[in-house]
């Protein structure tokens, strides 16, 4: 009498697999942050005192002090007219360079609203001079 | 006289690659996400008009200056001078990397351009300075 083993079942089950997927993915759902950092950027000069002489109609000093308030060009300016006031100048000269300075006790906040003005009056060439 | 149909339409939703749909999204989240991030110090960020975003979290340092003057970098409280030495290691590992600078709205210009020099010196000259979004 001859017996035959069946083999029964050699599978591994895989109806919870869905389940299993479905957890990881509401893991990594919940531990992701879409949003990301944002704000103004900006490109240090390299290192190291290079000294480029830039003819005097090229520059736009731009001071900041520590009350926040704006000398543009020994003009006092308020900061909402700063964007106004430097796109006119470059669309006049484009080859403008706006050197930011100030002052060692100026809030950063002042410093931050008038490099934002800067961007939105497209300036490319931002200088930022040391404020010590 | 009785019709029988001949065809019988199956009125369900394959399932069968349903844990294949579910994997790929699965792999997508877990390439996306980035485990490693730092809670900083308590700031109030300035707000700006013209933002930009930051392309990648995995190429960027926060570096955090409190109103107090307090510099944190990835949890850890820096003096000014350390800036330079810690950022160093990360240019090396990282040449592209971007610095997002939480500065507080009090925080003064002093220390922010102590900050800059320390950064030019090891070359991590890319800079964002991190805001949130005003709204006229």
């Amino acid at each position: 009498m001859g017996k035959k083993r069946r083999f029964k079942g050699g599978e591994i089950p895989t109806s919870s697999m869905a389940d299993i997927a479905f957890l990881l993915l509401i893991f990594f759902l919940v531990t992701t942050t879409i949003d990301t950092d944002k704000g103004l950027g900006i490109v240090l000069p390299p290192p190291g005192d290079i000294e480029i002489e830039i003819r005097k109609e090229n520059i736009l000093n731009c001071l900041i002090n520590s009350q926040g308030k704006v000398l543009l060009d020994e003009e006092p300016t308020s900061v909402e007219q700063i964007h106004r006031i430097v796109g006119q100048r470059l669309r006049e000269n484009d080859k403008l360079i706006i050197s930011v300075k100030a002052h060692p006790k100026t809030a950063y906040n002042d410093y931050v609203r008038v490099i934002d003005q800067l961007k939105m009056a497209n300036a490319k060439r931002i200088s930022i001079a040391n404020s010590n | 006289m009785q019709f029988s149909r001949k065809t019988k339409i199956s009125s369900e939703i394959p399932t069968a690659s349903m844990p294949d749909i579910i994997f790929m999204l699965l792999v997508f989240f877990m390439v996306t996400t980035v485990l490693k991030e730092y809670s900083g110090l308590p700031v109030n960020l300035p707000k700006a008009r013209r933002i930009e975003k930051l392309k990648s979290k995995r190429h960027t340092v926060q570096l955090w200056v409190s109103k107090e003057g307090l510099i944190s970098i990835d949890d850890r409280l820096l003096s000014v001078d350390d800036i330079s030495l810690v950022m160093y290691d990360k240019r090396v590992a990282d040449p592209q990397i971007v610095v997002s600078l939480k500065g507080d709205e009090e925080a003064e210009m002093g220390l922010i351009s102590e900050i800059h020099d320390n950064l030019r010196k090891v070359e991590a000259l890319k800079l964002n300075y991190s805001t949130k979004t005003l709204v006229d």
